[in-house]
């Protein structure tokens, strides 16, 4: 099944997203990072920006300074917006739903457990967007719309204005469902035939 | 004998290269790629698979033709050089200048500086800081000729680099259940298909060395050593038996390839390395000779 969906959503419409689904995003889409969520969540900072019942992106953009106009508000212009590895923000998904109120990270290579038990909790996803395809996925940016803490540059907190973000794959739900954790357990379990096969004793 | 002219290669013409080489790498993928996603993408049975795989490769001429980086990923700038015979260069000059090619890609393109402090985590916005870029100096026989290769090094990638001084009594198995259970470990995180880098022997930085080497050489180059190369083969099958796929997202297309580097080790020892490079393996070259400077990969 297939969503288009134009943030901010409320938590039925999360929970209407099941593994296998994919997804396309307009309007609103926030690039959060590392840094930025360490400033956040450890460092006791604060955003102005309203994230309540949207989603994150897992990046951090190559971007021009230019003068602020209607065509770059913020005053940066893209020239390379991709998605960075979601495994190290795992500490942050469950701040990010119950204090900014976030509804669906959007990364690459998957998130675990604390992720899941969040998004089964508080009701959300993870859409995989494939990871190194920046140049593809800077087609999908219409504009920076707005930039926070922005000392932290280039891992600021960034706003961006997008149209048809995706296609997105559902890759982990509010129902404990993770495509991650189906291809780990296969893995696992292929590994002592694979290991048999080029002569490895048990 | 007769006296051979010497290739002077200035500090200025370094430079240069260095920061057209950086921008470079960044926008253009290797033939042997290119060629190898198309490989994977006619074997591959998985639908999902199929549609990523589809995606990289859309990606890969969206960015030629947007001249757009492919990745956002800046890396870690990496150059290695290689000195030929007869080759006259200022060697302390040479580094400067390729810290200066640098700093220019970042702030005359620009790039995003990925680079920071590790303790301050501080970022100067000149993808430079204390030994980065890394610069590999080496020598050749060839006369009259120097080499530059850049590598900008995918972060998502990089941490996925695993060391293990394994001992004797595990033997050639203990290396292979490593780099099979690191492939496990680091599933879609290291943005698959990947090249597997495995360094086989050495010392323990020596054996991380020699895994970065295996990771960023070109498709369908093959180990030198005899042994190298079967075992090279073998762990190609493993890795690509696990269903991993594509992005972690479930496929056959797990790595293009296992690339296997040796060193001779100690009677006491059996490291082994690995380190992951991304598909988005980038890498870009300047060969300086008499008749001038060749750009390549």
């Amino acid at each position: 099944m297939h969503h288009d969906l134009t943030p901010p959503i409320t938590e039925a419409q999360a929970r209407e997203l099941k593994v296998g689904d994919t997804a396309t995003l307009d309007g609103a889409l926030y690039g959060i990072r590392d840094l930025s969520l360490i400033h956040m969540f450890d460092k006791g900072r604060r955003t102005r920006f309203d994230m309540k019942g949207h989603a994150v992106l897992h990046t951090a953009p190559n971007v021009r300074k230019v003068p602020g106009s209607n065509e770059n508000p913020a005053g940066y212009a893209s020239i390379c917006v991709g998605t960075t590895t979601s495994a190290r923000m795992e500490r942050f998904t469950r701040p990010l739903m119950t204090r900014e109120g976030v509804r669906l990270v959007i990364g690459k290579g998957g998130m675990g457990p604390a992720t899941l038990a969040a998004f089964k909790e508080l009701g959300g996803a993870y859409l995989a967007v494939i990871g190194g395809a920046a140049a593809l996925e800077t087609t999908w940016i219409e504009a920076i719309d707005d930039v926070d803490l922005d000392d932290l540059n280039p891992e600021s907190l960034w706003k961006f204005r997008v149209k048809g973000f995706g296609p997105l794959l559902v890759a982990m739900d509010s129902h404990g469902g993770s495509v991650y954790d189906q291809v780990n357990k296969q893995a696992v379990d292929r590994r002592a035939s694979a290991l048999a096969a080029i002569g490895v004793k048990p | 004998m007769n006296a051979v002219k010497r290739l002077m290669v200035e500090p200025a013409a370094i430079e240069e290269a260095a920061k057209l080489l950086y921008i470079r790498a960044l926008k253009l993928l290797p033939d042997d790629i290119k060629q190898g996603f198309t490989r994977l993408d006619a074997g591959e049975t998985g639908a999902t698979a199929k549609s990523v795989l589809a995606t990289m490769i859309e990606n890969i001429r969206v960015a030629e033709k947007t001249e757009n980086l492919l990745c956002q990923d800046t890396g870690i700038p990496i150059y290695n050089v290689l000195i030929g015979r007869e080759v006259e260069v200022d060697g302390s000059a040479l580094k400067a200048a390729i810290r200066r090619g640098v700093e220019r890609a970042t702030k005359e393109h620009p790039l995003r500086s990925s680079i920071v402090h590790p303790l301050t985590r501080a970022n100067e916005q000149t993808s430079c800081g204390a030994l980065v870029p890394v610069i590999n100096i080496d020598f050749t026989e060839r006369e009259r000729e120097l080499r530059l290769e850049m590598v900008p090094k995918g972060s998502g990638s990089e941490n996925g680099s695993f060391l293990k001084m394994a001992i004797p009594a595990d033997g050639v198995d203990a290396i292979k259940a490593f780099v099979v259970d690191r492939v496990i470990e680091a599933g879609g995180k290291v943005c698959p298909p990947t090249i597997v880098g495995v360094g086989v022997g050495g010392t323990s930085d020596l054996c991380m060395h020699l895994a970065k080497v295996a990771a960023t050489r070109a498709l369908g180059s093959v180990c030198a050593d005899p042994q190298g190369a079967v075992l090279e083969k073998e762990l190609s099958q493993a890795v690509n038996s696990l269903g991993i796929g594509p992005q972690g997202l479930g496929g056959d297309s797990t790595s293009f390839a296992v690339h296997v580097e040796l060193a001779a080790t100690h009677i006491t020892m059996n490291p082994v390395a690995v380190n992951i490079q991304c598909h988005s393996a980038r890498r870009a070259s300047a060969t300086f000779t008499p008749g001038g400077v060749e750009i390549g990969f």
